[in-house]
């Protein structure tokens, strides 16, 4: 029968190919991300110290983990934290995008000032602001010889604040990025829309209230999920900045998961907090990840 | 993103205007700020920066904090200078970048030209592990690479990066190749390409755009990694470890002058980048996030 | 044995059938058009033919050589797509002679074969061009110069005129008749446009819904439509298609239908066969040149009947004027001369050629006279 014929050699190889170059990435990814994710979550579940486990315990690293004071102090410093860098961000970059889209002379120079922090390492960053907020030869030192001798700003060395100097770098970090995406949105808007919206008489105030930033949602939805999964992630400053301190008033739960696991030997209790982690991660960014997805088809 | 037509409707007044630019500039001082310390400070002798304002100019001008950044500072137990560190970046970071550019090339053709059954969960789960917090692979990941007999090599940091990079190139190639018309590779396909060919001889030329997209997103993440080069570094550490170890170093004088200066040797590589091709990066950092 | 062998080809994908056993024969050196409106599955067809998708079941023959699971390549086809999909990083001439170079054909014969196609479509002054500095038209030629230059035994086009502007699509049309005129190669050609169709085509198939609805030549689709969607597909404006009653009188079968007024008209069939439907309804199918004012009617017609009916709408549109009016409860269109005279409102009595009516049956849809 003629339709039985057999793709000829090369048909067949190229139906192939593609799939072959694909599947070494494909079991990477297995292997490495979620093969790993895997063996952490078990790892979870086991009584592993210094060295890997696999005697199954159940939840009790779990039970542990939130019975520790520390663990209640990174998660609660992680919420202060993701709370205002996110929010900062948002609002400063916000506000400048809005600014610059005035028609402003320099925006060539100032956009990339900017945005230049993005382009540094966190430990860069960290070191910076360490100096910069240390009382002793930064800001504080400077007011005092400008004359200002009552200024204050110690909070690097204050355990109620110190989490807050995280958030002024963090911020100073990336409210940048923050800002060149709402550009982007706002330079993406039709300004036939803006115009027939001045024509029916809307102020500056409300034509943004009422219309642009309405039309801005998708950047703000895109800024908070890479703001909040950033927050999450966030290790390297808190290394550079404050090495988790003073005493440990700035661990997050990044850097209290690698201390537990690899300095102080509760692999089981380390493991618990990385799938804590990655929960959070997951719940902010499936559902964003999945609404992408559908829409590109 | 910048349509040609950047005239925005809404007008001001000279008294908004000039709050406006107010605004702008106190934020273009915040940014700079820290830039400006670390530089001028980087060039002043120690004594003038305990005892002086951080925000004045040197008095003396010395090249000497720099000098001893790059090649004589404690870093750890050796006085070696950050030299050696920076040389183990540019060995992981160029291969790496590579590597994982090449690849993410490949898939991003395949995810867009030769779909398959399956294809988009394959995309979905390569785009998730792009935002996954890396604590979840660091226990896994150091026993692996123990196996490996790669722990505390160059080849194994490249593992681990080019592992965790094919996420964000495929990202990269996959939708700019999705806008690629998919005629020409059939066009391509009857004149009797096959599956390299065409990759070579039709996408790749006109992949430069997102190829330095690419390449500036992998080289300034790979470059600015702290967490892998420290985990998995051993003697070979990449440069944001030794900083961070030139920094918080707890013997002897604090040479705030070096550590600046070692922080800015750091940052040059990624800054130069930003400086010559900042455009793109803008666009990097802006893929897959806002569309349009 | 055609040329070309299209035998109970189906297309499915998953549980769904998108195309249903398709048979089509053409002969070498045919013009075949595929026409049917977005989704009929023509274009998967052309596909099929390219090879580029794959047959769910049936063959798919050229020149008596099974083509299932032959690669695009090793087909001898050549394809002039909707978006020309030139290359945009080669200049004209390697677009051109890039399949040549695919199929390891030396330099001085590709070379050879370049110069000949583009001296034939006047494009040799393009040809170290990229693609990006062309204008649509001049794309459009070099996409069909790279077909050319591949002698293929079968030419695909997949909507190739779509993307260009009104003036240009007529003159390329007549440029791509003139060139089947002259080469004689067999061609196989979609389009949603069913003016193109008509023009270009030695036969037609019209698509709908992933079923051939029927297959002949220009003139047996338009004046004998196999069903009622053909006749509305094809032509401009479309047929009209009304119910009516059929009546016999004096032994003839007539339509009788409702005027604007309400009062009963009778219109002569030519088809006797139609005493069969006496007294039950069907769907007259008149075009709206058949519906004319007298002096417009065709002199050569044996049948042409009176109808009176009030004037709606009149629209001049140059060549001739365009009348709707009420009839039978639907809008119904005639064509009258441009200088017939007409006017909104007033009582006119138009001159039906019923020697061009066409009968459906009303429940199947299908032609049941002629």
């Amino acid at each position: 029968m003629a339709h039985l014929a057999k793709a000829d050699f090369r048909t067949r190889l190229q139906e192939w190919l593609p799939k072959l170059v694909l599947s070494p990435s494909i079991a990477a990814m297995l292997v490495f991300v979620y093969g790993f994710i895997l063996y952490t979550l078990y790892l979870s579940f086991t009584d592993s110290r210094m060295l890997p486990s696999y005697d199954w315990v159940g939840v009790e690293n779990y039970v542990k983990l939130w019975g520790l004071r520390a663990w209640w102090t990174a998660v609660i410093n992680l919420g202060i934290f993701a709370g205002l860098y996110i929010t900062i961000c948002t609002a400063i970059g916000l506000t400048l995008a809005i600014l610059l889209d005035q028609k402003i002379r320099g925006e060539g120079t100032l956009r990339p000032i900017y945005l230049y922090p993005m382009a540094l390492s966190f430990i860069v960053t960290g070191t910076a602001w360490k100096w910069i907020m240390d009382p002793g030869i930064g800001i504080e030192h400077t007011m005092h010889l400008w004359g200002w001798e009552s200024f204050q700003f110690n909070w690097i060395k204050d355990r109620e604040m110190a989490i807050y100097t995280v958030v002024i770098a963090a911020v100073w970090q990336t409210s940048g990025f923050v800002m060149s995406m709402f550009l982007a949105g706002l330079r993406g808007i039709d300004n036939e829309i803006l115009k027939a919206a001045q024509i029916d008489g809307a102020s500056n105030w409300s034509l943004y209230r009422r219309i642009v930033i309405p039309l801005l949602r998708p950047a703000f939805l895109s800024a908070f999920v890479i703001l909040a999964h950033l927050a999450v992630k966030s290790y390297d400053l808190i290394i550079a900045l404050t090495g988790g301190g003073p005493g440990r008033a700035t661990e997050l739960p990044a850097t209290f998961m690698y201390s537990y696991t690899f300095t102080r030997n509760s692999m089981g209790i380390g493991a618990a907090s990385a799938v804590i982690m990655l929960m959070t991660i997951a719940a902010i960014m499936t559902p964003y990840l999945y609404a992408e997805l559908k829409e590109k088809k | 993103m910048a349509v040609a037509d950047q005239d925005t409707a809404v007008r001001t007044g000279l008294v908004t205007r000039v709050f406006i630019y107010g605004i702008l500039l106190v934020f273009a001082a915040f940014y700079l700020l820290p830039l400006f310390v670390m530089l001028t400070n980087s060039l002043k002798p120690l004594p003038e920066i305990t005892g002086g304002n951080m925000m004045a100019l040197p008095d003396t001008w010395t090249f000497e904090p720099w000098r001893q950044a790059w090649s004589s500072a404690q870093i750890g137990v050796e006085p070696t200078g950050l030299k050696p560190y920076f040389m183990n970046s540019i060995l992981m970071v160029v291969p790496a970048v590579a590597i994982s550019t090449m690849i993410g090339a490949l898939n991003g053709y395949v995810l867009t030209k030769w779909s398959f059954r399956g294809d988009k969960i394959i995309f979905g789960l390569l785009l998730f592990s792009c935002f996954i917090p890396f604590q979840i692979v660091l226990i896994p990941m150091a026993s692996v690479l123990g196996k490996l007999g790669m722990a505390g090599s160059i080849p194994g940091l490249v593992l681990v990066h080019v592992v965790y990079g094919i996420g964000f190139s495929t990202l990269y190639y996959r939708n700019y190749y999705a806008v690629f018309p998919t005629e020409l590779v059939r066009a391509a396909m009857i004149d009797g390409a096959g599956f390299f060919r065409i990759f070579w001889r039709i996408l790749l030329p006109v992949s430069g755009p997102i190829t330095v997209v690419c390449v500036i997103w992998q080289f300034t993440n790979i470059w600015n990694d702290f967490l892998f080069g420290a985990s998995f570094g051993g003697q070979t550490q990449p440069m944001t470890v030794a900083l961070n170890n030139l920094v918080q170093s707890s013997t002897g004088v604090k040479e705030y002058n070096v550590h600046f200066a070692g922080a800015i040797l750091a940052a040059l590589p990624t800054l130069l980048v930003y400086i010559v091709a900042g455009r793109y990066f803008v666009r990097g950092l802006m893929a897959g996030s806002v569309k349009g | 044995m055609g040329f070309l062998d299209i035998k109970n080809v189906t297309k499915s994908y998953g549980a769904v059938e998108v195309l249903h056993r398709v048979d089509i024969s053409v002969q070498e050196g045919e013009f075949l058009v595929l026409v049917g409106p977005s989704g009929c599955g023509k274009s998967t067809l052309l596909n099929m033919i390219a090879g580029l998708e794959g047959i769910s079941s049936g063959t798919i023959s050229i020149d008596e050589r099974v083509m299932n699971g032959v690669h695009p390549s090793k087909r001898n086809i050549a394809m002039v797509f909707q978006s020309y999909a030139l290359y945009p990083n080669m200049t004209v001439g390697q677009n051109m002679t890039f399949g040549l170079e695919m199929h390891g054909v030396p330099k001085p014969e590709r070379e050879a074969a370049l110069k000949d196609v583009a001296k034939l479509l006047q494009i040799e002054n393009l040809l170290d061009r990229k693609p990006g500095q062309l204008s649509g038209g001049q794309r459009q030629r070099v996409a069909m110069g790279r077909a050319l230059v591949r002698q293929p035994d079968v030419f695909l086009f997949d909507e190739p005129l779509s993307n260009l502007d009104a003036k240009l699509r007529v003159d390329m049309r007549t440029e791509i008749k003139k060139l089947h005129d002259k080469l004689k190669t067999t061609i196989v050609y979609v389009t949603h446009d069913q003016i193109e169709a008509m023009t270009l085509s030695t036969r037609i198939a019209v698509m709908y819904q992933g079923y051939v609805q029927q297959l002949g030549t220009p003139k047996e689709i338009y004046d004998t439509p196999a069903n009622v969607y053909v006749a509305t597909f094809m032509g401009s404006p479309a047929m009209n298609v009304l119910p009516v009653r059929v009546v016999m009188r004096d032994g003839v079968p007539h339509a009788a239908v409702r005027a604007q007024d309400g009062a009963e008209q009778y219109l002569r069939f030519s088809q006797s066969n139609l005493a069969a439907w006496d007294g039950r309804e069907i769907l007259l199918g008149v075009r709206p040149e058949a519906i004319t004012d007298p002096d417009g009617a065709d002199r050569n017609s044996a049948n042409i009947v009176p109808l009176s009916n009030r004037i709606g709408v009149t629209e001049p549109a140059g060549a001739d004027t365009f009348v709707t009016m009420e009839l039978g409860g639907r809008d119904v269109i005639a064509r009258m001369r441009a200088d017939a005279n007409v006017v909104s409102g007033q009582d006119f009595t138009f001159a039906v050629n019923m020697e061009k009516a066409v009968a459906f049956d009303p429940a199947s849809e299908e032609r049941i006279a002629p």
